[in-house]
């Protein structure tokens, strides 16, 4: 069964069942330099693998970027 | 030499990574200016971006590790305390630094900070093990509020981020300066000439955090040496300790022994 999910702001839908899935379905390397958030709250690398995902979850993937 | 949460650094130059025309150009542009210190951000990223090196937070990551600097991340954007301190937890897991330039927007046409937020955001990630660079306003009673907040350093703007309009408020800038003799004082934003920079240097501020000035000249790595200069120049007229102004002239070649002069 596939959930309805809000990726980086965009309305997704998924198979994944944790947060660690996800990132690997998307093509993330397990070493990728991102970070990320669930429902607005911060997920740890070490947390991904327990972070379930449920029907409109709200998931920020985000990387090292330029700024001021 | 300047002292951030006990790193002591010879730099006073806090330099942005944002707007160059290439990551060559950043890179010449920030050993040039000698900076110590570069501040970067976090974005969201799509996992196709991450096999191009030149656009991957990757590949970012790697030229800035290169550069051999300490990294001050930002929360750039963020309009609430909640956003702020998610996306400095998310920097602090990324970048490996407590560091953290606090930015909370108040809104989008001035960019200027959102004190009361800021306060709220200072407290949590104090409270939380961070190192707060706070982006604030010259507001004394704010500023007050972030130290007990655990604020070690304290960053009032210059002028809107991005503006270029240089110290829009001398007076505010300087009373901060004498009141808070002790506190690492950054000029951060609305710097647009190396003269601006110069000028908060001489009131005896820390140190200048700059991006856009540097990045969109015509010539990015040249002005980066002109602020390094116009840092140097303006920290070693405060140490040498700038005259006062007055309104009427003074005769600077000796007055006695001018010729024809005749006593009445």
């Amino acid at each position: 069964m596939s959930l309805n999910i809000r990726l980086n702001g965009a309305p997704a839908q998924t198979g994944a069942k944790t947060l660690k899935e996800l990132l690997a379905m998307l093509g993330y390397h397990e070493d990728a330099k991102i970070a990320t958030a669930v429902n607005g709250d911060f997920v740890p690398s070490t947390g991904r693998a327990e972070q379930k995902l449920a029907n409109n979850d709200e998931i920020e993937i985000v990387a090292p970027r330029q700024g001021g | 030499m300047v002292e951030f949460y006990g790193q002591k650094l010879d730099s006073r130059l806090l330099m942005g990574t944002a707007m160059y025309p290439s990551p060559d150009i950043l890179q010449k542009a920030v050993k040039a200016s000698k900076a110590q210190i570069v501040t970067v951000s976090l974005r969201r990223e799509a996992a196709r971006q991450q096999s191009n090196q030149q656009q991957s937070g990757q590949g970012f990551w790697e030229l800035i590790r290169a550069l051999d600097v300490r990294v001050l991340p930002n929360t750039a954007g963020c309009k609430s305390v909640k956003e702020a301190v998610t996306t400095a937890q998310m920097a602090r897991e990324m970048f490996e630094t407590k560091w953290i330039k606090l930015e909370v927007i108040a809104n989008d046409d001035t960019l200027q900070p959102d004190l009361f937020g800021l306060v709220e955001a200072a407290q949590i990630l104090s409270k939380d093990g961070f190192e707060v660079f706070p982006y604030t306003t010259e507001d004394l009673g704010a500023a007050d509020r972030l130290l007990e907040a655990g604020c070690k350093v304290l960053m009032p703007w210059g002028a809107p981020i991005g503006s270029a309009r240089g110290l829009n408020n001398p007076y505010a800038l300087e009373t901060m300066r004498n009141y808070f003799p002790d506190i690492p004082l950054v000029v951060d934003a609305g710097i647009g000439a190396p003269s601006h920079a110069a000028k908060a240097m001489e009131m005896g501020y820390d140190a200048v955090l700059l991006n856009t000035a540097i990045a969109k000249a015509g010539d990015p790595v040249t002005m980066a040496k002109a602020f390094a200069d116009a840092i140097d120049a303006g920290r070693a007229a405060f140490k040498a300790g700038v005259m006062e102004p007055r309104n009427m002239a003074s005769p600077s070649t000796p007055v006695a022994g001018t010729p024809f002069f005749k006593l009445d």
